[in-house]
């Protein structure tokens, strides 16, 4: 059950991307470019994911375990580390230069988008990468 | 500052995809009490000796089959990639490794983080989205990359 609902997850966060125009580099880097012709859409589309999801987290802080018996995963990390801020800043000036964020950059890729398929090929050896300087500092 | 280009269709396709996400965000921590972050999810797959692989695989496939299923029904709008290879090898490194070390991207932090009311979230936003407004001003209105 767990799987089918991982499954059906994805499809709607799939097509919600797809729907807000997040998967259209041109829209998120018309977002970020302040001093151009600013489209102010994107704040439109975390306005109206926050408003939903605000509402599923607050039931789900309630909760111990989930709908389907699984345990509550929620991060607990509260610090605001170096790690958190200087990767955070890596993310945001690779999401300004090439105007794909992981989730768009998937699904741009499944779309059959040959620019897309080296984004991603690109952000997975980079996370790859992450795994394996983590594992030898350890 | 000229708003006028955009006309309200684009607004309300990108508040009612984002009430889509947070739908999906929604179900995601109340059916599997788990956090709908793409770059968690990914690298989740990507690091050895992780246990939970299939639910990541199965979200995954349902992310890929989005596209397939928008064109049969609607059609998929139109995209422009401006960036070039250089920059999309460059753009994709630097999006994988960051979101790992901050452990979260836009859905991750942007989306489930701030939902939960999460001071970190809410810091890696804010800290994405200016150095992502930098990158843009320095790239297009400096530089002219």
């Amino acid at each position: 059950m767990l799987n089918i609902s991982a499954f059906f997850v994805g499809l709607i966060f799939g097509l919600g991307l797809i729907v807000s125009g997040m998967t259209n580099p041109a829209k998120i880097i018309g977002f970020l470019d302040l001093a151009g012709a600013w489209d102010p859409s994107l704040a439109f589309v975390m306005g109206g994911a926050i408003l939903i999801g605000s509402g599923g987290f607050a039931l789900a802080k309630k909760r111990r375990r989930s709908l389907l018996g699984a345990p509550m995963q929620l991060p607990t990390a509260t610090n605001l580390d170096k790690r958190l801020l200087l990767g955070s800043t890596a993310f945001g000036v690779g999401w300004g230069i090439a105007g794909f964020c992981p989730g768009p950059a998937v699904v741009s890729a499944a779309a059959g988008q040959p620019k897309a398929w080296i984004f991603v090929a690109a952000m997975l050896s980079g996370m790859a990468l992450y795994s394996i300087i983590e594992r030898r500092g350890k | 500052m000229n708003l006028n280009h955009f006309t309200q269709s684009t607004y309300i396709a990108g508040f009612s995809g984002g009430l889509l996400i947070g739908f999906a965000a929604a179900m995601l921590v109340l059916f599997n009490g788990r956090i709908a972050g793409i770059s968690g999810i990914l690298g989740g797959l990507l690091q050895a000796g992780k246990e939970d692989k299939i639910w990541r695989v199965m979200f995954l496939l349902g992310l890929i089959a989005a596209p397939f299923i928008y064109r049969i029904t609607f059609g998929l709008p139109a995209v422009t990639i401006e960036a070039r290879t250089i920059k999309l090898i460059v753009a994709g490194l630097l999006v994988g490794i960051g979101t790992r070390y901050a452990s979260g991207c836009t859905s991750g932090h942007g989306v489930c983080g701030i939902s939960r009311g999460s001071i970190r979230s809410i810091a890696a936003t804010l800290t994405f989205m200016m150095a992502g407004f930098i990158t843009v001003y320095l790239t297009r209105h400096l530089l002219g990359i």
